[in-house]
């Protein structure tokens, strides 16, 4: 729930204005459309706009300690806030409100950063000391709510977007090639990065601290993988239940909120347990909703159907047609704030619109499992290519790559070259991101498009020395899919699918999304189960399998995987949309000069004349197509998106009083 | 233009969109991120319609499809075989 804003002075009492944090607020207000609260002094402004979930009378924030020195904003859940509280209500802290918000302002005054390690949520927040004029800016362990920041002019910002930074006109809106460059490698930017020069992202399960103009930055909590080699003392069956008995308990905290609570439902198996686990235990009124695709090859509406029908679930779907997918692409990126290699995040998107307009704001999903249990293709592939890599000529091992792909290789005549394709790198097994390098190989292809200026100035730039200096010391004893895990986890799972395709597509329509696969205790356990009890042979999520067998039907349990996907080609180049048009053309690429505008053209005509298109120039389209227009709704004309500064329901304002304004809020509520 | 000029313009404008300066005659197509699984498809369906020969799916094999070099070799060896057969049947 929610978005957070704030200025602080680094040096001295720089007026800061009720107007510059309503405007950053303001930017916010699809996170928090239910109020609007303010605090300022002479040396900081936070504000928050709030979606309503928890203690919906009485938590407006920002909310203070017992004598209102500590000042917090708050965007998303402590889901253990009810046994907290206990605890800090027996050492004598006395509450005001019932929210999960005083609950972290309390505990930080007992025990500073440590706080961190009690909160077992989804959460960016920021705590004010009126009287040490420092700040302290948590974010969770994996990074499922967004917090960036950046310094101008010994002014310190922070936002739950980026647009909320950028409402301050003198912050220079400029692309980060070198972030760009990380992009059309990993997917996304490495921990830390924007695509925007100047503007920084906190790192999942880190702090800032802020006082006397320094800025510190820790990390208090990382993905670990302390026995992966090691026989289990548990069997599998022990390991099933205590998962079960996690899950059950990461279901049941997830789903307190003083409003209902619904599903994601795609059919899989990750979501289909979850919404089966909250029917048969906790809501059997529940309400589901779901994606269909006009495109049959994208759609699991025949699992969701069967899974409605199974659970008897109240539940609604949106339809995402090609076109609508493609019309929508640049509202994503005005949420998303980052370049795309896919369009996955559009119908979601959409669903969330859909969940809003049903009047729910807070759903459960499936998301996390995969990375967690170990569901993904690329682990069963770092597997199979660790196999193969024993005897590196074998022609017999690298086949069983053909069981994990068969749509690529449906073709026979693909099925010679299969080799070739994903050798790359076996004769190096204990390289850090053998896992990774056939996929980040072949999207970095995406880089010859970058124009001459671009190419030149990045040429020498190592994407992957980068990342390699940013891994836990401990990584290289881990085994090769426990290094796999921690890879996805850390950089695509954080930086892309809680980012882009999570948080910020459903927070686009207010709406909240929990996930009980990242419960950290679910993490930290499955951190801990040997690798070869996770994927059998090739039988991934064994060990959730095992969890739902006696919960979901066998259609479900058995179904092959399949990934979730948009159509790309039919999306953005079928019904010639006028946008597309304008942000491909020669002039626009030209303007921009991000990409080569005849290489440009020619991938648009082959894509135009053929009837199928290949992962890579599919990827390489939404590439091209999402930094043009993320450079002109960002850089170029970002002033036409801004409104007015927000009107804040509650403002708390300490300012001497010559620096007050004094033609500012009107209507509001103001303490002193 | 010479048989391998032209299978080299193809796998520059389809697979480098223009950029001409990353393959020499010998780049392994593979090794160097030129064509992908999907891009060998593309390659033998020009082959195909360009020389007029049938590829069988036990010839699509690095050998004979992994550099311009290799690949023409493959073509003109199929080429020769089509010619030998036409030669003894007109004998």
């Amino acid at each position: 729930m929610c978005g957070i804003a704030g200025i602080i002075n680094l040096k001295d009492p720089i007026p800061i204005s009720t107007h510059s944090i309503g405007m950053m607020a303001s930017c916010l207000r699809h996170r928090g459309p239910n109020e609007a609260g303010i605090y300022i002094d002479d040396w900081a402004g936070i504000a928050q706009t709030r979606l309503s979930i928890i203690d919906l009378f009485e938590g407006t924030q920002p909310i203070h300690n017992e004598n209102k020195t500590l000042w917090i904003v708050f965007n998303g859940e402590v889901y253990n806030y009810i046994e907290l509280r206990r605890n800090l209500v027996g050492a004598g802290h006395k509450f005001y409100t019932l929210s999960d918000t005083e609950v972290i302002l309390h505990l930080y005054e007992d025990e500073k950063e440590n706080c961190l390690n009690k909160l077992n949520g989804q959460f960016a927040f920021a705590i004010w000391s009126s009287v040490t004029k420092e700040i302290f800016i948590g974010r969770d362990r994996v990074g499922k709510k967004p917090l960036f920041y950046t310094t101008h002019d010994d002014q310190f910002f922070f936002a739950s977007e980026i647009k909320a930074i950028f409402s301050n006109s003198k912050i220079d809106r400029a692309m980060d090639f070198i972030s760009l460059n990380q992009i059309f490698t990993f997917w996304t930017t490495l921990p830390g990065r924007t695509i925007f020069k100047d503007v920084k992202e906190l790192p999942a399960g880190s702090y800032i601290k802020l006082k006397d103009n320094k800025i510190t930055i820790t990390k208090y909590w990382d993905f670990s993988f302390s026995n992966p080699n090691k026989d289990s003392n548990y069997t599998i069956d022990d390991i099933a239940w205590f998962s079960k008995e996690l899950l059950l308990d990461a279901i049941k905290i997830r789903l307190r909120a003083d409003v209902p609570v619904g599903c994601y439902l795609s059919g899989g198996l990750d979501s289909s347990g979850i919404t089966a686990l909250v029917n048969k235990n906790f809501n059997n009124e529940l309400r589901t909703f779901g994606i269909r695709f006009e495109e049959e090859a994208y759609d699991e509406g025949i699992y969701q159907k069967e899974m409605v029908s199974n659970l008897n679930v109240n539940h609604c779907e949106i339809y995402a047609s090609n076109k609508k997918i493609g019309e929508l692409l640049p509202d994503v990126i005005w949420h998303s704030e980052i370049p795309l290699l896919r369009l996955s995040p559009v119908p979601l998107f959409m669903l969330s619109k859909l969940v809003n307009q049903n009047g729910f704001r807070v759903v459960l999903t499936g998301e996390g499992a995969d990375e967690v249990f170990g569901g993904y293709n690329i682990f069963k592939e770092t597997l199979i290519r660790a196999f193969w890599a024993k005897f590196p000529n074998s022609n017999v091992r690298p086949l069983l790559l053909e069981r994990l792909y068969p749509y690529i290789f449906k073709d026979p005549k693909s099925r010679a070259n299969l080799k070739s394709f994903f050798k790359l790198g076996i004769d190096k097994p204990d390289d850090p991101f053998f896992s990774h390098i056939v996929r980040w190989q072949n999207t970095s292809r995406i880089k010859r498009f970058f124009s001459e200026d671009i190419s030149d100035e990045y040429q020498n730039y190592d994407p992957y020395q980068d990342l390699k200096e940013n891994l836990p010391q401990e990584f290289p004893k881990w085994d090769a899919l426990s290094k796999a895990q921690y890879l996805e986890m850390k950089i695509f799972m954080s930086n892309y699918l809680l980012s882009s395709q999570g948080d910020r597509v459903a927070m686009a329509h207010s709406l909240e999304i929990r996930m009980p696969y990242l419960d950290y205790r679910l993490i930290e356990f499955m951190g801990k189960v040997p690798s070869y009890l996770k994927i059998r042979g090739l039988n991934e999520k064994f060990i959730l399998k095992k969890v739902f067998k006696d919960i979901l039907p066998q259609n479900i349990l058995q179904r092959p995987k399949h990934p979730y996907r948009a159509p790309i080609r039919n999306s953005l180049l079928k019904y010639k949309l006028k946008y597309v048009e304008e942000y491909l053309s020669e002039e626009k690429i030209k303007k921009y000069n991000l990409f080569n505008p005849s290489m440009v053209t020619k991938l648009k005509d082959k894509l135009t004349q053929l009837n199928d298109a290949s992962e890579f120039d599919s990827m390489a389209l939404v590439g091209i197509l999402s930094s043009q227009i993320l450079n002109n709704i960002f850089i170029e004309n970002f002033h036409s998106k801004l409104i007015k500064p927000i009107t804040f329901d509650v403002i708390f304002d300490r300012r001497s009083p010559v620096e007050t304004e004094s033609n500012y809020q009107l209507n509001q509520i103001k303490f002193h | 233009m010479e048989q391998i000029d032209k299978l080299k313009d193809f796998v520059i404008n389809n697979f480098l969109f223009g950029k001409n300066n990353l393959l020499e005659y010998d780049t392994d197509f593979f090794e160097k991120g030129i064509i992908d699984s999907t891009g060998i498809l593309e390659l033998v369906c020009f082959v195909e319609e360009s020389f007029n020969i049938s590829v069988q799916d036990d010839e699509i094999v690095p050998e004979n499809f992994s550099s311009l070099t290799k690949l023409n070799e493959y073509i003109n060896q199929k080429l020769n075989h089509i010619s030998d057969v036409i030669k003894k049947c007109a004998v």
